[in-house]
């Protein structure tokens, strides 16, 4: 286990490298300068910002040192806010999304999970086609349509929730982490419809219920355990989706967060925000794609005797 | 249901094609999908002649007004009808859906059949690559794309079907997998048939199935992004219009004139489910494997 944990850490090293070689590159290949784009400076105030900011340098110069900062954790200072780095941006906005996507998160496991397992108790009848219908509606309804209806409704028709703001006023965390979480539970839903499907119908499941032990121990003790491994193997995604779905949400809801930043970055022409967001994001992707695999493994006694068999 | 079975009713082709299709017509919620698809796409296509008004039409006088018999689906802030803008917008959502999943699935199709096909050291090299870029932030990476090179739509089709083709690629190198052990394969080999024609001529055909489902869940989610990178300001530019960038304009003026939102959004949202649910009505017709509760 040790020794599976410790692979694949070495393999998320290249990805990473790749990542930031990627980013830069491209970032360095974007027509026009990033001074280049507001208003016309002068040659030597020009010179001087892009001496300040090694642009003079050739590029594999200018690629080394970067990648030796962010080998450092510095990620460089930002373009359009001058006096402030990226590493203060990204930490000013952090707790904010951090927070926002812990309760979309929660939303979605719990909301999803439940809806999941009630609908697979009885297969094919009403119980399952009700929860799995508003599923689907989930699914096919994006966030920036669902987190507009849902202030529309509850927020100006009824009043009865902010419509926008973060940590202000009590209640409006709620409208975000829903607009945020609701696809996901969706998606969960269904992950775990069909995995509980699956567990139920072995032989230990029939084995607890000759035992005469109540529905709700086999389902809670025996049968969720083994039903939940594609709901914990698909937490890694789900968290890159929800990073991109904090893009939208803290637009919505005018949240002062990372991903308000980031779509900020991008219509600024912030390049050395846009490149120190995306280094910092793939990290957090690949290391949440690393938990939810652990996780998967650990759950699941097939798979962990082939990494020890593997080891070995 | 096993392997061999599988493959005993892929020798009669025509009759497992005939099953899935019997199948599938069953499934109503399936083939309402279909049916709505069908009337979307002849609608897109007969835009510029059947729009009740001109795209760039504008009637300040009258300004936003709710549905009414002149305007079905009411008109925005300029006069212009919302139901000719719907239908203009659907025509570049559909396009994107269609021609970015295109690219997806040519690029995944070659890669998968050839890994599978090859095995072996290309096999791991190939798929390596795949589980690396797999691994990559690819939404921050479409947006960097659209930031750095400008908004062009050709560019937003390239930069989702780059995205879009891996799951492919892993689809179909598994089927292709367990074909090339099969007996037809190595009677096309004994034939001395070159290893180009037989991936094209006899592995691919029959690794059909999964990929057409996989196809048509594919394009949902092309949409879905085509749509919220509009919404964010980064996909489709005006003049250009897409659903994505109506519900953009519609959430600005959501308390006044709430159809303006709504309307792109019931198209949307209409075209997502209908996508879907053929695809799961494709998937339970022609994928055994994965038949409801076997």
């Amino acid at each position: 286990m040790v020794r599976f944990v410790l692979g694949r850490i070495l393999q998320a090293v290249p990805v990473l490298l790749i990542v930031v070689s990627i980013t830069f590159i491209l970032v360095h290949s974007a027509p026009g300068g990033p001074f280049s784009a507001d208003k016309a400076v002068p040659a030597e105030v020009l010179e001087a910002l892009e001496a300040q900011y090694n642009l003079d340098q050739p590029l594999w110069q200018q690629y080394l040192s970067y990648l030796g900062d962010v080998l450092r954790g510095d990620l460089g200072p930002s373009f359009k806010y001058p006096g402030r780095s990226v590493n203060e941006l990204i930490a000013s906005g952090l707790p904010t999304t951090a927070e926002l996507g812990f309760y979309a998160m929660l939303v979605a496991v719990v909301i999803g999970v439940i809806a999941g397992v009630i609908a697979s108790m009885r297969p094919n009848t009403l119980q399952d086609y009700v929860p799995m219908s508003v599923a689907m509606i989930g699914i096919c309804m994006p966030s920036f349509l669902l987190g507009p209806l849902l202030v529309l409704i509850f927020g100006i028709h009824l009043e009865w929730l902010p419509v926008s703001g973060w940590n202000q006023i009590p209640g409006d965390k709620i409208l975000p982490a829903i607009t945020l979480g609701t696809g996901y539970a969706a998606y969960i839903a269904r992950l775990s419809r069909g995995g509980m499907l699956e567990v139920l119908s072995q032989d230990y499941i029939r084995t607890a219920r000759a035992k005469g032990l109540s529905e709700f121990i086999i389902i809670g003790k025996h049968a969720l355990r083994g039903g939940l491994i594609p709901v914990v193997a698909f937490l890694g995604p789900a968290f890159a989706g929800l990073l991109g779905g904090s893009f939208v949400v803290e637009t919505i809801f005018q949240i002062p967060g990372l991903g308000r930043f980031y779509v900020q970055a991008a219509f600024n022409r912030d390049y050395t925000m846009i490149l120190g967001t995306t280094v910092f994001f793939a990290a957090l992707i690949i290391f949440f794609n690393l938990l939810s695999d652990i996780l998967a493994i650990w759950l699941n006694p097939k798979l962990r005797q082939q990494v020890r068999g593997d080891a070995e | 249901m096993n392997p061999e079975t599988t493959a005993l009713t892929t020798e009669k082709g025509s009759s497992l094609w005939r099953d899935a299709w019997i199948k599938l017509c069953k499934n109503r919620l399936a083939l309402g999908g279909l049916g709505l698809l069908v009337a979307l796409c002849i609608v897109s296509l007969l835009t510029p002649w059947i729009a009740p008004y001109g795209y760039e039409q504008q009637d300040l006088l009258l300004g936003a007004t709710p549905p009414s018999i002149q305007h079905w689906l009411g008109t925005d802030v300029f006069g212009r009808d919302m139901l000719t803008r719907i239908m203009w917008g659907g025509r570049v959502s559909l396009t994107v859906g269609f021609i970015a999943t295109a690219v997806a699935l040519v690029i995944g199709v070659a890669w998968g059949a050839i890994a599978g096909y090859m095995g072996g050291r290309v096999d791991m090299l190939m798929m390596r690559l795949v589980d690396i870029l797999y691994a990559l932030p690819f939404m921050i990476f479409i947006i960097l794309l659209m930031v750095v090179f400008g908004r062009s739509m050709l560019l937003l089709f390239f930069a989702i079907g780059a995205v879009e083709w891996l799951t492919m690629a892993r689809i179909v190198r598994g089927q292709v997998m367990s074909l090339r052990k099969q007996e037809f394969i190595e009677a096309a080999h004994s034939l001395g048939l070159p290893q180009s024609t037989i991936i094209r001529r006899h592995i691919i055909p029959n690794t059909l199935g999964p990929v057409i489902v996989y196809t048509t869940l594919t394009i949902p989610s092309v949409m879905l992004l085509e749509a919220f990178l509009s919404f964010l300001g980064l996909g489709i530019q005006p003049p250009q219009s897409s659903w994505g960038l109506l519900i953009n304009y519609g959430v600005e003026t959501m308390e006044e004139y709430p159809w303006l939102l709504i309307f792109p959004g019931i198209a949307l949202s209409l075209t997502l489910f209908a996508l879907n649910f053929l695809g799961d009505g494709l998937r339970d017709a022609l994928d055994p494997r994965t038949a409801k509760d076997s």
